[in-house]
């Protein structure tokens, strides 16, 4: 069987990163955290995000889902939360939960603290003081059937449907076949591919399930004036051979390989562990989205791209694969596998276990491009006026 | 890699497929073989970007992958390239049309 070397949590599967996440509870309180981030040690990371002090209902279960899914990553081994005070997304609770995962956790408020640079100094004792209670923890050999693999595409070209999308698909398959799960995200690019997803769904369930959150997403965009017709395939893709939504979906939906639909799971759920394949049902903002999946608890991401992306996030390691010849030679230091080698003719299966091999290498300690770079994006997907709407409607 | 490589210029997803990618900037004239017969490009075509391998009249389904990928808006002559000039989204619900097409 498959393996890697992780690190053991209290509660769940095994990390592939042993940090201690500081993580705000509103935007008021993202530079602090990123500052006690700063000056704390490397193995302490935040996640500052855009969200507001008091958003609406269904906006603040959503950033609460995915703050304590964060905290609870298997990566997290401890987290500070950090906000301002006046917030209605609730500190205490998400600590809880996190605690719930047998997580130390401390909270601070900046209003309690006495202000900013308090608060910095505070924080930056109790982040080491967190380190200092799991800095002991060593890798040891796990089963790949903890793994929680989230996949990701973005810069989309003709070479993405040809070569790194079904090449991570490959990797995908073999993961799967060893126990693990698998996702991938961004309903919107399901448009024009979902009836090949929804025929491989297990159930009912899932199919029906998956048609309406496409429908949603469709609607949801009209609502807003936008045809996804008309904004897909972006610019972008368009110069790089895309020609409609459909050919750009049926290349994305590759990139999560071949085997049964097991679930579709909400933005920021958890995600089975030895789920085998599961969709989740994000936007098509590649950095939104990778975090949804983070909150979910994927330790590792893939994430393909064809014109070339750079994106990392703190506290998954993302792994850039391109099947584009000129962006693998042009970004190559920013990309972690070639996959343009199927254009010359290397199989896709080979790829694959490339791809498979390099998941596991880096899931055992090996440090991504973005990592590497300390690339790490993170943003909390916003529910717009009419989700808002939609969601109070079904309440 | 999945589905045929034609005269190492061209790759054909699949069997049904109407168009070839483009796996190199392709020059006009550059020659296809595609089933017995010879495609000769009548424009230079992108690495990426498809290419008509038979007649596509005006409102005939655009084929890649063995799926439909939009609807030509034009008539279309072997040998062309294929994009948004003349290829549009023929929308996405894929399921709605599968239904359809049981109902028919």
């Amino acid at each position: 069987m498959a393996t890697f070397q992780g690190y053991q949590r209290p509660d769940g599967p095994a990390g592939v990163r042993n940090y201690v996440a500081v993580v705000p509870t509103s935007v008021a309180a993202s530079a602090v955290a990123e500052a006690v981030a700063d000056r704390a040690t490397e193995t302490v990371r935040s996640t500052p995000h855009q969200m507001g002090i008091d958003p609406p209902k269904a906006a603040r279960e959503q950033i609460e889902r995915t703050l304590a899914g964060v905290g609870r990553n298997p990566n997290v081994g401890a987290a500070l939360v950090v906000s301002l005070g006046p917030e209605t997304i609730d500190a205490d609770a998400i600590a809880d939960e996190i605690a719930g995962a047998g997580r130390d956790v401390e909270t601070l408020s900046i209003r309690e603290a006495g202000g900013t640079a308090a608060t910095v100094e505070a924080g930056v004792a109790l982040a080491r003081d967190l380190w200092d209670g799991i800095a002991d923890a060593r890798r040891e050999e796990r089963d790949a059937s903890e793994l929680v693999f989230g996949v990701e595409c973005g810069g989309s070209d003709a070479t993405s449907g040809i070569a790194a999308n079904p090449a991570v698909g490959a990797a995908c398959d073999r993961l799967v076949r060893d126990g693990g799960t698998a996702s991938f995200s961004e309903t919107p690019e399901f448009i024009g591919a979902e009836h090949i997803l929804a025929d491989r769904c297990v159930d009912e369930e899932a199919r029906e399930r998956l048609l309406e959150r496409v429908e949603r997403r469709e609607s949801a965009a009209q609502l807003m004036g936008v045809d996804l017709r008309g904004a897909q395939p972006t610019p972008g893709n368009q110069d790089g051979g895309l020609t409609t939504i459909e050919e750009k979906s049926l290349g994305a939906i590759s990139k999560g390989g071949t085997t049964p639909v097991r679930r579709i799971v909400d933005y920021a759920e958890s995600l089975p562990v030895g789920g085998g394949l599961v969709l989740m049902d994000t936007p098509g903002y590649d950095i939104e989205s990778v975090v949804g999946k983070v909150a979910g608890g994927a330790q590792i991401v893939a994430f393909t791209t064809g014109r070339g992306s750079t994106t990392g996030n703190p506290l998954a390691p993302v792994i850039k694969v391109t099947g584009n010849p000129k962006t693998a030679d042009r970004l190559a230091s920013n990309m972690d596998v070639d996959a343009s080698t199927i254009i010359d003719g290397e199989s896709i299966d080979a790829v694959g276990e490339r791809i498979y091999e390099t998941l596991l290498e880096v899931a055992s300690g090996a440090r991504t491009a973005a990592e590497q770079r300390r690339l790490e994006e993170f943003a909390i997907n916003e529910l717009q006026p009419n989700e808002l709407a939609e969601r109070r409607g079904e309440a | 890699m999945k589905g045929e490589v034609l005269g190492d210029c061209g790759l054909h997803m699949a069997r049904a497929d109407n168009v070839v990618t483009a796996i190199a900037d392709l020059e006009a004239g550059t020659e296809i073989p595609s089933d017995g017969a010879t495609i000769e490009l009548v424009e230079d075509v992108p690495f990426g970007h498809k290419v008509a391998l038979v007649p596509i009249e005006a409102g005939d389904t655009v084929v890649k992958y063995g799926e439909p990928i939009g609807e030509a808006v034009e008539s279309i002559a072997p040998g062309e390239w294929v994009h948004t000039h003349n290829c549009e989204s023929a929308r996405g619900r894929g399921d709605r049309v599968v239904i359809e097409e049981e109902a028919a």
